[in-house]
């Protein structure tokens, strides 16, 4: 098939990841206190973009890999 | 949510130029590699049912709702994947209904795939009427207007770009799950004081309910007797009717779930498929049971940030309310938004699975074999594009219809639960006894049903009136619970199934060796993975998997 499906899942983390990241930096801390406290979109933001960052790095060289190597497909 | 949605389109327009033939549109041109094809299998099996039920469950008996991950699914997966996905794979069959035409007859082919297209598009509908509740009690929307965009967004991607889409889409949404609901299994933890104190506070539960205390912590020292434990199921049933006879029977036989394997690349991704599949599987409880359990522990003995549950109007627990409440309890705005699309997302991929399914039975084993034969490959690619609008269009309806007339939706699940049970025997006979005929399946398959309706007919669980609940022909034996009765309707119409499948076979005629090379185990070549590594070799992956399933049951025993 000729689209890897890391790089949309990569794309998609990153924007979400940025998202809530941004949200919890910029936004009203006080929503926070349903959640124990803890600033959840901050945290979660900076994991699901590190996920996002991951997998595009991973989709890139997967695919570079396929073009360069005539075998593979 | 709107950028979720953009990028299931998107993927959905990006494949488009894909899908040349039916088989691209069908089987993903069995061009897909395992990793992706063995997430979308558990992905399309997560729907609406596993993620609000298995939450509802865990809240209702606790830890032992893990029997269906870790006795039921992971046995059966390693079992479809090791032995039976090298006839699926390797025979010509493009479906599963299309197996059992190559192996047994045309008659057995049609009773198949007859009950499973109405099944698919049912449940499709169910899934929907069920999301559309869920949306209207959690941000308000209207059921219509619920219903409407998860229809056309599933439509859309699966008219477009046909399996490949679907499960490009499963795999998203399955991380798309798993990060949506792991922050809130972290809070929640948090809340319950971690992993000992929710364990006395779900001691708590368990005396208050009438149990012993660790009911609802430990998963099998209560099984010795139906009244030791919520479910009220024993040991003997929980085995043979959930991890046998249940389990295997979807994991192995419904299409739904074994199209994506049959959409990998080779005969070596087919067989991993479910064996990677099984990996995040075992480790879901956390991410759909766990929170149940919390949300019952909270209940009894509130956290600081005091969460309970719902109740109904006649005072019984919400059960099926324990995921969604607790997503709005502890998800302040921003996240809220990822753990409701997480959910939307379950729904959506629980339908496309369906749906997918549905269009390829529909197509190859219906229309293609009984209206028109012989028609060129570009018309029935336009027929799975036509089987996808109608196919959404009767989900659409069916959940409407279970608006005005809940009970008609229970009765045909009822009745679906009938036919699927015995199917197992009939793969399980073909398979492995070159001797089983066409005959003796059909009749086998026929008797099989006959008797979980007439097992279920005979029987009542504990406490229900006669009428849907069983019982229509005069209760004579009255189980602990409604989960026992299930159970045992497995057991008894495998039973059944087995046996006359077995007598009729060996009545009649046989049919020549040579006709089953590649359909019975006994006469096709073992598939060679010497060359592998060994991380790639299905019987070592199973063998891994199970041992793992092994310790997480004696871990939590």
């Amino acid at each position: 098939m000729g689209l890897d499906i890391r790089l949309p899942i990569g794309l998609m983390f990153t924007i979400l990841g940025l998202l809530l990241f941004g949200f919890g930096i910029l936004g009203d801390k006080a929503i926070y206190q349903q959640a124990l406290g803890i600033n959840v979109n901050l945290w979660w933001g900076a994991v699901m973009l590190a996920f996002g960052l991951a997998m595009l790095w991973f989709g890139r060289r997967g695919t570079r890999k396929v073009k360069t190597d005539p075998d593979r497909e | 949510m709107l950028v979720y949605f953009m990028f299931v389109l998107g993927v959905g327009f990006a494949l488009q130029r894909y899908m040349k033939t039916s088989k691209d549109f069908f089987l993903s041109g069995r061009s897909l590699p395992a990793w992706i094809t063995g997430l979308a299998f558990i992905s399309a099996n997560l729907g609406a049912q596993e993620v609000i039920g298995m939450g509802a469950s865990g809240a209702k008996y606790g830890i032992a709702t893990s029997h269906f991950y870790w006795i039921g699914a992971i046995p059966a997966m390693v079992f479809v994947g090791v032995f039976m996905m090298p006839f699926y794979y390797g025979s010509r069959a493009r479906s599963v209904p299309e197996y059992l035409k190559l192996r047994f007859d045309e008659k057995t082919r049609g009773f198949n795939a007859i009950s499973f297209a109405t099944m698919t598009v049912f449940s499709s509908g169910i899934s929907l009427y069920a999301m559309g509740l869920l949306m209207g009690v959690l941000l308000g929307w209207n059921f219509t207007f619920a219903i409407m965009v998860a229809a056309v967004i599933v439509l859309i991607y699966i008219f477009l770009g046909g399996l490949t889409s679907a499960i490009y889409n499963e795999v998203l949404q399955f991380f798309l799950i798993v990060f949506g609901f792991a922050p809130l299994v972290l809070l929640g933890l948090k809340d319950a004081g971690g992993w000992s104190g929710l364990v006395t506070r779900l001691n708590g539960v368990a005396t208050a309910q009438g149990y012993q205390a660790g009911a609802w912590s430990s998963s099998w020292q209560f099984m010795s007797a139906p009244s030791h434990n919520p479910m009220g199921v024993e040991w003997f049933g929980l085995l043979m009717g959930l991890g046998f006879v249940l389990s295997f029977g979807y994991w192995c036989t419904d299409f739904l779930v074994v199209q994506r394997a049959m959409a990998a690349d080779s005969m070596s991704a087919a067989r991993r498929t479910p064996l990677i599949a099984a990996i995040p599987k075992m480790v879901f409880p956390v991410l759909v049971i766990l929170p149940g359990m919390i949300a019952i522990a909270l209940t009894y003995q509130a956290g600081s940030s005091g969460f309970v549950l719902p109740k109904k109007l006649d005072g019984t627990f919400n059960y099926d309310l324990a995921i969604p409440m607790m997503l709005g309890h502890y998800f302040p705005t921003g996240i809220l938004g990822v753990g409701l699309t997480a959910l939307m997302a379950s729904f959506m991929s629980g339908m496309a699975g369906n749906v997918t399914a549905f269009n390829t039975v529909w197509t190859y084993d219906i229309y293609q074999s009984y209206l028109r034969p012989g028609a060129s490959d570009q018309h029935y690619l336009w027929m799975g594009r036509m089987a996808t609008i109608f196919g959404i269009a009767i989900s659409v309806a069916a959940a409407y219809v279970a608006t005005r007339f809940n009970n008609i939706m229970d009765m045909l699940q009822l009745v679906f639960a009938f036919v699927n049970a015995p199917l197992f025997a009939t793969f399980l006979l073909g398979m492995f006894w070159k001797r089983a005929t066409g005959h003796g399946a059909f009749v086998g398959l026929l008797s099989g049903t006959a008797a979980a309706a007439l097992h279920h007919g005979l029987t009542l669980p504990h406490g229900a009136m006669a009428g849907i609940k069983g019982g229509w022909f005069g209760a004579m034996h009255i189980y602990p619970s409604e989960m026992a009765q299930n159970f045992w309707t497995a057991i008894f119409a495998w039973t059944t199934c087995f046996v006359v499948t077995a007598v009729v076979s060996l009545l009649t005629k046989p049919r020549a060796e040579s006709e089953l090379a590649g359909l019975v185990y006994s006469l096709t070549a073992r598939p060679k993975e010497d060359h592998l590594p060994w991380y790639k070799r299905p019987a070592v992956l199973g063998a891994i998997v199970l041992a793992v399933a092994l310790v997480l049951n004696i871990v939590f025993w």
